[in-house]
């Protein structure tokens, strides 16, 4: 076992194994997404309190939770590289950290729409998830900041590894930081945690978050691929890819 | 008492850039390892991966036979470093920075006043440092190896900034340092006149 | 020579050795002390003129704005806390030292919250006064801003190792700082307001403090390691 993972972590075995790969994400992955949609929009019975605008959960909950996977990717990436020195898990936390950055953007601005008809305005502090969202995306953008101030690549692999690290100690934190926060306002929350999601809501939901999950995965592994051709692009093994006009 | 540096198939890169690649050494004490090559050719890089401040792509340096991977204080207690930069807080006054390394090297049984004597130092030592010259503060790098009493002292082109009666004072430390059993790796642009073994080690 | 069973210098050795040679350095150029003090009030009084002096409105927010100036002036003394040694090469031998890293750099962070954070505690009670602050909420806040500045120092250490001599290294570290530092000022502002409520604060002060021992017990390690990749 330990001689398949020695091998996964070659940079050209993963390129090649990737290249397979991807399709077996994202075929799913789409389908997935295109009957949650369609479940979600059509077949999934209105909201009492809420009426047409809860649907939007279909979107906001598969992105938020994978704002908060892509963080964890990253940090476990990180971790590898800083400890084992593998460079490939340094692409992927690197490959990760844009990609988390446009699910979290993506959960903020779902959830500022989910928000609106309730509250009113566009935005509301008192809510514990978003204001959370929030600083994970200023977590996001540290970490990406860092990286491009550092001109040499291993070194802002291995900077930012240490924040990514020191940041998945903080995220729980945080999160139960604003938890509190707003525990002391009872101010208006997005998800009532005593509301019964009915069945023909939940399926929607299950099939979107897996379909989203399949896609991150896709768009993970190109963003990983191409950050492997841009570290290895001195190697022979680059060249031989580019001269025979494969690879995609 | 002996020891000894061994250096197995060190290599490093800079980025994209191979600096060295498989390079190995075995130093003894007594012995001087002098690094040759023009500027850019590896030889700071290479003292500051023996030095601990580099991180090689792949080889082992041992010290007295154990890795210094697996046993990094040992070795950092047993060695000094001087590099370009003299390292003082220019704030603090000359005797403060003694008093700080000092403190950070219990075990040294080296006498303050007699290092400053020797080094001429000692008009100097109540002024800030940032108000020495750079040949002064050179010199003071030099007290900082003779306190520090261990036995490799790793020095980055130690005689540039120094006038000829500096250049003279620090070959005679060298000198003598070897003459005890120490051991130098030294990085210079010239080859050196000095009455011991001399290892070169030589980097495009 | 060196004998063979040498003595390593330990922890608690290259702990006091970087206390003491940062406080003389502090006692060298006390502006180091007195120009985040003098941020830190200046921040507290922008409130009343761009707000308005209304005794009630600034007692309500007194506690916010005066963590929030806390926050802003301890990131300020932060940027230069690395800067200095990287510059003239005494890093570089800090991390040649025998000393353990993790030791010298949580001596940093200590030496940083002696010249700066305990300064702020000592001075708050002055600028809560004129935000009409009750006696027993200038205790908490002072508490409060006693466990912060700890956390704070520690925390801020590693941004300031991982930022020390890049481009724009200021912004970047306020950037990495302040996203990790909410749960610092949510909890010590929050726990001094809820005075005012009348509400327990024994919850806060734990929080406080557990964070405190937490950050206490990573921070220097992730400092040092820090600090060895920004020197490379």
């Amino acid at each position: 076992m330990w001689k398949y993972l020695h091998k996964l972590a070659s940079p050209p075995h993963f390129y090649r194994l990737s290249e397979r790969m991807i399709p077996w994400f994202a075929m799913p992955g789409l389908i997935l997404i295109a009957y949650g949609t369609y479940a979600g929009l059509f077949v999934a019975s209105i909201d009492d309190q809420q009426g047409e605008a809860f649907r939007i959960i279909y979107v906001h909950v598969p992105a938020a939770y994978l704002s908060m996977m892509a963080y964890m990717i990253m940090a476990f990436g990180a971790g590898v590289g800083l400890i084992w020195r593998m460079k490939l898990a340094h692409a992927v936390a690197a490959g990760a950290a844009p990609l988390g950055a446009w699910f979290t953007f993506l959960a903020l601005a779902t959830g500022s729409i989910w928000g609106r008809p309730m509250w009113g305005t566009w935005w509301e502090w008192g809510d514990p998830r978003l204001t959370s969202e929030l600083l994970l995306l200023f977590l996001y953008f540290g970490y990406m900041a860092l990286r491009n101030a550092i001109d040499d690549i291993t070194k802002a692999d291995r900077a930012s590894a240490v924040l990514a690290l020191v940041g998945a100690v903080n995220v729980p934190i945080i999160h139960f930081s604003v938890e509190w926060w707003n525990s002391l306002h009872q101010g208006p929350t997005i998800i009532s945690e005593s509301a019964e999601i009915g069945a023909d809501k939940l399926y929607p939901l299950l099939a979107m978050i897996a379909g989203f999950t399949l896609v991150f995965g896709a768009l993970l592994l190109r963003r990983v691929r191409t950050e492997v051709l841009y570290r290895e692009r001195r190697k022979r093994w680059v060249r031989d890819i580019i001269l025979s006009g494969r690879g995609r | 008492m002996s020891a000894q540096l061994t250096a197995d198939a060190l290599t490093l890169f800079r980025g994209d850039r191979c600096l060295f690649k498989g390079l190995s050494f075995a130093l003894n004490s007594g012995e001087l390892l002098l690094l040759r090559g023009s500027n850019g050719s590896g030889k700071t890089s290479l003292l500051r991966a023996i030095a601990g401040l580099l991180e090689l792509e792949s080889g082992t340096v041992y010290w007295n036979e154990v890795a210094v991977r697996k046993e990094p204080q040992i070795f950092q207690n047993s060695l000094v470093w001087m590099s370009h930069q003299p390292g003082f807080k220019g704030d603090l006054t000359l005797i403060e920075n003694l008093h700080y390394e000092a403190s950070l090297r219990p075990q040294s049984n080296q006498e303050l006043d007699e290092v400053l004597n020797r080094l001429g130092l000692n008009r100097l030592k109540r002024l800030p440092m940032r108000s020495l010259s750079a040949g002064q503060r050179r010199r003071v790098a030099l007290a900082r190896m003779l306190l520090a009493d261990a036995e490799l002292w790793i020095m980055d082109e130690p005689v540039s900034n120094l006038d000829s009666e500096g250049r003279v004072l620090a070959m005679e430390l060298v000198g003598e340092h070897l003459a005890a059993d120490g051991m130098v790796i030294m990085a210079a642009h010239q080859d050196v006149d000095i009455d011991a073994t001399v290892q070169t080690i030589q980097l495009q | 020579m060196t004998d063979q069973d040498q003595q390593l210098p330990g922890v608690v050795t290259g702990l006091v050795a970087i206390v003491r040679r940062d406080l003389l350095l502090v006692w060298k150029r006390p502006g180091d002390v007195l120009n985040p003090l003098f941020f830190f009030a200046m921040v507290a009084t922008l409130f009343p003129l761009a707000v308005g002096p209304s005794g009630e409105q600034l007692q309500f927010i007194g506690p916010g704005v005066l963590w929030v100036a806390a926050l802003l002036a301890t990131l300020l003394s932060l940027n230069s806390l690395f800067l200095s040694d990287y510059e003239d090469g005494s890093l570089e031998q800090m991390l040649v030292s025998s000393v353990p890293l993790s030791a010298l750099a949580l001596g940093k962070s200590a030496a940083h919250w002696l010249a700066n954070g305990l300064p702020l505690v000592i001075v708050s009670p002055l600028i809560a006064v004129t935000y009409q602050m009750s006696f027993f909420a200038i205790v908490v806040l002072m508490v409060t801003l006693l466990l912060g500045t700890i956390s704070l120092s520690l925390l801020g250490s590693i941004g300031a190792a991982l930022t020390v001599g890049l481009h724009r290294g200021t912004a970047l570290l306020s950037l990495l700082v302040l996203p990790l530092a909410m749960p610092v000022l949510i909890f010590g502002a929050r726990t001094v307001s809820l005075v005012a409520a009348g509400d327990g604060i024994a919850g806060g002060l734990y929080f406080l403090g557990a964070y405190a021992v937490m950050i206490l017990s990573i921070g220097p390690f992730a400092t040092a390691a820090a600090l060895r990749i920004s020197n490379e």
